[in-house]
C-alpha cells in the first residue's frame, strides 16, 4: 500500500470570453483542479489531439487514457455559445472519437434554453450549467472525474486482487484493449460514489498552462 | 485620512453599489474567490471586463453608424457585453442588455442607438464606482488596515 502520490485532475475549459475563462480558471483551480483555457473549439480539438479528419495525430499530444503522453484530460467544461465551433458541435465531436469519447463533457450556457439543455445531455454532456458558473457548480464535477477515474483503474484492481498483498503494485498496464464500455447513458447524470482513490500511475505534471 | 475612516467609506461605498444595484450578488461570488494566494483576482477580472467592454462598446458604435446594419452581429456584441457584465456582477450593464437585444431583433435602429447609449451610461457608471472602491482598498492597506468584509 505505499503513499499514493498527489495526482490532480486536468481540465480543460473552453470559452471564447476573455471574462469568462478568467473567472473558471480561477474556479477550477481552487477545487485544485490543474487547469488549460482555450477560446475555441477548434483550439480545444487541436489540443486534444484530434485533426480535421477526427484522427488522433500522433505529432501531437494524445490523450486517449491508456497512452502514456504528455497530456491527459480528465474533463472539459465548455461554453454553448461560441463563434465558429458551438460547445454542442465540440460535445458531439469529441463523442464521435474513439479515444476522446470517454472524457466527461460540461456544457455551461447563459441561456436557460430547455431545448438545448436536453439535446446537450442526449447527445452525452454530463452536466449543464448556467452562467455566470458558481463554486456550488463546480463541486458537481467531481463524481464525474472520479467515475473515469476508476474506469481506468478497474483493470489494475482486478489485476492486484489476484496478487498476494507482499508484491508491490504492478507497473501500469501497456496499451492494449479498450477500457470497459462505459455505463449506459443512463446513470450519466447519477453521481457515482468514490469508493477511495489508489492512484498507484503517477499522473503527468502539467504546468497549467494557458492557451488563448 | 486615517485608516477607520477608509474603512468606513469603503463599507459605505460598497453597500450602496450593491444597494443601488450597480453590483449583484456575483460580485461577492468574485470576492469570495480572492484569497492569499490569490490576491489581486477580483481587480484582475474587473480589469479584463472593462478592456473587453470597451472594445464591444466601440464595435456597436461602429456597426450602428452603417448604413446598413448588420443586427446579427450587433446582437451577439450585445450577447457578449451581457454575458460578461453577468460574469462580474455589473447588474446595471446586464439590464441594460435586455431590451438591447430586443430591438435587435426587431431591426430597429434608432431603438438601438438609444439602448448603446444607455449601456455606455451604465458602464461608465460601474466603471467609475469599481475604480473608487480599488482606489479605496489600497489607501485602506497603504496606511497599514486591512479591507473590511461585507456580510
Amino acid at each position: 500500500m505505499g503513499l499514493a502520490k498527489e495526482s490532480q485532475f486536468h481540465v480543460l475549459a473552453v470559452d471564447d470570453s476573455l471574462v469568462d475563462r478568467k473567472l473558471i480558471e480561477r474556479l477550477l483551480k481552487t477545487s485544485s483542479y490543474q487547469v488549460t483555457t482555450v477560446d475555441s473549439g477548434s483550439k480545444a480539438l487541436q489540443f486534444l489531439g484530434l485533426n480535421e479528419d477526427n484522427q488522433i495525430n500522433s505529432n501531437q499530444p494524445s490523450v486517449s487514457p491508456n497512452n502514456h503522453q504528455e497530456v491527459e484530460v480528465n474533463l472539459i467544461i465548455t461554453d454553448y455559445c461560441m463563434p465558429g465551433m458551438t460547445g454542442y458541435d465540440l460535445l458531439k465531436k469529441i463523442k464521435e472519437s474513439s479515444s476522446l469519447r470517454n472524457i466527461p463533457v460540461v456544457i455551461m450556457s447563459s441561456e436557460n434554453v430547455p431545448s438545448r439543455i436536453s439535446r446537450c445531455l442526449e447527445e452525452g454532456a454530463e452536466e449543464f450549467f448556467l452562467k455566470p458558473v458558481r463554486k456550488s457548480d463546480v463541486n458537481k464535477l467531481k463524481p464525474h472525474l472520479m467515475k473515469t477515474k476508476d474506469n481506468n483503474h478497474q483493470k489494475q484492481e482486478n489485476k492486484e486482487a489476484s496478487e498476494t498483498t507482499e508484491v508491490p503494485p504492478p507497473p501500469p498496464p501497456p496499451p492494449g484493449p479498450p477500457p470497459p464500455p462505459q455505463q449506459s447513458s443512463n446513470n450519466k447524470r447519477k453521481a457515482v460514489e468514490a469508493e477511495g482513490l489508489s492512484p498507484d500511475r503517477t499522473r503527468p505534471r502539467y504546468s497549467g498552462l494557458t492557451v488563448v | 485620512m486615517e485608516v477607520g475612516q477608509l474603512q468606513r467609506q469603503f463599507v459605505e461605498h460598497t453597500a450602496s453599489m450593491f444597494h443601488e444595484g450597480f453590483l449583484d450578488g456575483q460580485f461577492s461570488q468574485l470576492q469570495q474567490l480572492q484569497d492569499e494566494s490569490n490576491p489581486d483576482f477580483v481587480v484582475e477580472v474587473v480589469s479584463l471586463f472593462f478592456q473587453d467592454s470597451e472594445r464591444l462598446l466601440n464595435e456597436l458604435t461602429r456597426a450602428l453608424d452603417q448604413k446598413c446594419v448588420d443586427f446579427k452581429k450587433v446582437d451577439a456584441h450585445v450577447h457578449q457585453l451581457k454575458g460578461s457584465s453577468s460574469s462580474i456582477g455589473a447588474q446595471r450593464v446586464k439590464n441594460s442588455c435586455f431590451n438591447f437585444r430586443n430591438f435587435c431583433e426587431e431591426q430597429n435602429t434608432e431603438a438601438c442607438f438609444r439602448c448603446l447609449q444607455l449601456v455606455k451610461q451604465e458602464y461608465l457608471l460601474v466603471k467609475n464606482k469599481l475604480e473608487t472602491l480599488f482606489r479605496l482598498e489600497q489607501q485602506i492597506l497603504a496606511a497599514g488596515g486591512s479591507i473590511p468584509m461585507m456580510e
